[in-house]
């Protein structure tokens, strides 16, 4: 593989990622499934780089995962955006930045839509005031919350207190990057390195010192699919994405999955365990599977922050041998105790992939 | 001062209006950007359909060209001004050419494959262009993979930037599909135990002996096509690549491991032409070439009295076509030069 092709396909597909002032929306689910993420962006952004960060407590869904379901009309869709862009407004914010890829893209179509056809943005305006009250002014900026970590990847490597790198062999650790198909593939232009060769998160992975796999299925879908879920009929399909994704990066032998959407973590983290359990099959090393982070879960560790404070405890593969190889220092004692001190118990280990390291 | 011509492009259209212009007794000057003439021909091992050598074909016209006519190579036109009758092409060594008229046989630029992000040309290593492939074969070069294995499958894509919105190009680049049948017969008989399939959208066979070519292909070559765009290619760890399609005749999604991949490569408007003729206001068509006057009773016409076109330079063409129109745009350049003007 020639490197040099893939960097001449970034250089055009650049974006303008605002330098502060961010009006964040959250996603509906992603405090449910990685609830540390949200949470570190947060603090990576107020504590570390002292920017201004700031949260509406009326922000409501976008609709998006209803939209992309077919159960919201995209006319409705836009209103509820128009209000969210409403309280951006209100706020005294122009920088919009979304926790949610679903969001990411719908924002992204909508403001499209608008441009090519502002009598729709105008009938829109009126069904909101109509409805609310209220008015609005567009984005001057429109970023995912992966840009704007993207953005500051050098300042977090200066930070860093981890590098990329497998303490006990001292190779750069071998990392999978998996892109939400609502971040570039409907807008190639709105995402950092377009479409195909997505440069977002492996950006990332370079600057904090690994190195990214390219691997036959990358850009195959990891599963949520939203039908493919949702559906509960089409959940077979789901799994069977996901299992073609880990045949096929398997042999590559990576050290974990980095993701930036709310859905790829989650059917990534959570498939591998019912792979295991149809089939008995693992795909990690030593009957572990592959472990899978958010951007800021990653972003996080390389600041040193506590993998417990991370909400790693919660993911499905075991991350505790990849904070051994990242030299991590944690209390695998804390891991399943609460912040108030209280023990929540240990979670029962799977029939096949392995769990607890010293099973 | 004898009746006098500029043509600026030395491909198949350029010689062979210069050609047959210095027959006529013009005085005729040939200017071409590379050292030798030929244009793309040059780069070309056999023509299709009968795969007869580049270089028969290429002799002829330089022969043609040989004598009385005044050649500038090496040299391209920088800039070409229309003034009170009178053409001037400012070349890049700074020579000033002067003629009553002016033929321009710019050609086109072959579409950079890179810009079909999905299909990894520039990146991975075995995706090739049917351009490169000819220039293996022009060279007797071996059909191997970048390691130097001799690959057991090797898959063409035809349409690779024509008739893709994606790309902005709506047109047909019409040579692509015969190119892709010559060239995976020729793959074939250079590797009789390799498997060759062809991925097309339609087959346009539209010129004289181009369908028994490609049933040639199918009864005496084995070579299979499967009708299916290309979605995306990948590679693997042994550099093999992955190639997705769907069989739109069977309605079923495939995935196939070969070992080459080679892109038909169509044509896109000469990216030099803007600065050359900023100053002329020529019109051009949606797809960027230069429309003529008049598509049917003009075409080699320009708004500009005297100034004519020809060839590719108004879109994709043949070698037989592009001689043909050459020939036709060397009569209208010779009637100009005669007329009462």
């Amino acid at each position: 593989m020639n490197i040099q092709g893939k960097r001449n396909i970034w250089k055009d597909y650049q974006k303008e990622i605002a330098t502060n002032r961010y009006f964040y929306v959250r996603s509906c689910v992603r405090q449910n499934f990685f609830p540390g993420s949200e949470k570190a962006f947060l603090r990576i952004l107020k504590d570390e780089l002292s920017r201004d960060v700031y949260e509406n407590a009326s922000h409501t869904t976008c609709s998006g995962i209803g939209y992309h379901s077919d159960i919201i009309p995209f006319e409705t869709a836009m209103t509820m955006v128009a209000r969210q862009f409403a309280l951006m407004t209100e706020s005294g914010y122009e920088n919009f930045t979304t926790s949610c890829i679903t969001s990411f893209g719908l924002y992204s179509e909508i403001l499209e839509t608008w441009h090519h056809f502002p009598e729709v943005e105008e009938r829109i305006r009126e069904h909101l005031l109509r409805a609310t009250g209220r008015t609005f002014k567009k984005p001057a900026n429109l970023s995912h919350a992966s840009d704007v970590i993207f953005k500051f990847r050098k300042e977090i490597a200066e930070k860093a207190k981890h590098r990329l790198i497998n303490r006990k062999t001292g190779n750069p650790l071998k990392v999978v990057e998996h892109i939400g198909c609502h971040y570039s593939k409907m807008f190639p232009s709105k995402g950092i390195g377009g479409a195909e060769y997505p440069y977002v998160l492996v950006g990332m992975i370079e600057e904090w010192g690994g190195e990214v796999i390219d691997y036959p299925e990358r850009r195959h879908c990891c599963g949520f699919g939203f039908r493919q879920y949702l559906v509960k009929a089409n959940r077979g399909y789901s799994l069977a994405c996901s299992k073609k994704k880990f045949e096929s990066m398997a042999p590559y032998k990576p050290d974990f999955i980095l993701t930036n959407c709310p859905g790829c973590p989650m059917f990534l983290d959570r498939w591998q365990y019912a792979l295991s359990e149809m089939e008995g099959i693992t795909y990690g090393e030593n009957g572990f599977g592959i472990p899978v982070l958010t951007y800021e879960e990653l972003a996080g560790l390389v600041l040193g922050y506590d993998p417990w404070d991370l909400g790693l405890q919660v993911h499905q593969v075991t991350v505790d041998p990849l904070l051994d190889k990242l030299g991590v220092d944690y209390d695998p004692s804390a891991k399943f105790t609460g912040k108030n001190g209280i023990d929540l118990g240990k979670p029962e280990p799977p029939s096949f992939l392995k769990f607890y390291q010293n099973e | 001062m004898n009746k006098s011509t500029i043509v600026v492009g030395g491909g198949i259209a350029g010689m062979t209006a210069a050609g047959e212009l210095s027959r006529l007794g013009v005085e005729v000057t040939l200017v071409e950007q590379e050292q030798i003439t030929g244009g793309h021909a040059a780069c070309w091992d056999r023509l299709f359909p009968t795969r007869r050598p580049a270089e028969e074909v290429i002799s002829f016209l330089r022969e043609q060209t040989d004598s009385k006519v005044n050649k500038f190579s090496g040299r391209s036109v920088t800039e070409i001004l229309h003034h009170e009758s009178m053409f001037t092409a400012t070349l890049s060594d700074g020579t000033i050419l002067h003629g009553e008229s002016l033929v321009l046989a710019t050609g086109y630029d072959l579409f950079d494959a890179s810009r079909k992000e999905e299909y990894g040309y520039g990146i991975y290593d075995n995706v090739i262009t049917s351009a490169e492939l000819e220039g293996w074969f022009k060279n007797h070069q071996l059909v191997r993979t970048k390691n130097g294995r001799i690959p057991s499958r090797v898959a063409f894509i035809h349409c690779v930037g024509s008739r893709d919105e994606k790309v902005g190009n709506l047109y047909c680049s019409k040579v692509c599909c015969i190119t892709g049948v010559k060239q995976a017969i020729e793959v074939k008989e250079a590797l009789p135990a390799c498997d060759v399939y062809s991925f097309y959208m339609d087959l346009r066979m539209f010129d004289r002996n181009f369908e028994e070519l490609y049933f040639e292909a199918q009864k005496k070559y084995g070579i299979t096509f499967i009708r299916g765009r290309l979605s995306e290619c990948s590679e693997n760890a042994d550099h093999t690549l992955v190639v997705k399609t769907e069989d739109t005749l069977t309605g079923k999604p495939m995935k196939m491991i070969v070992d080459l991949v080679v892109l038909l490569v169509g044509f896109v408007p000469r990216s030099q032409n803007t600065q050359m003729l900023s100053k002329l206001k020529l019109i051009t068509g949606n797809d960027g070439f230069l429309q003529p006057e008049d598509e049917h009773n003009g075409d080699n016409l320009t708004r500009i009295p005297g100034l004519f076109i020809t060839g590719a330079v108004k879109g994709p063409v043949t070698i037989a076509n592009a001689v043909a129109d050459a020939r036709a745009t060397a009569l209208q350049v010779y009637s100009f030069l005669h007329s009462n003007r």
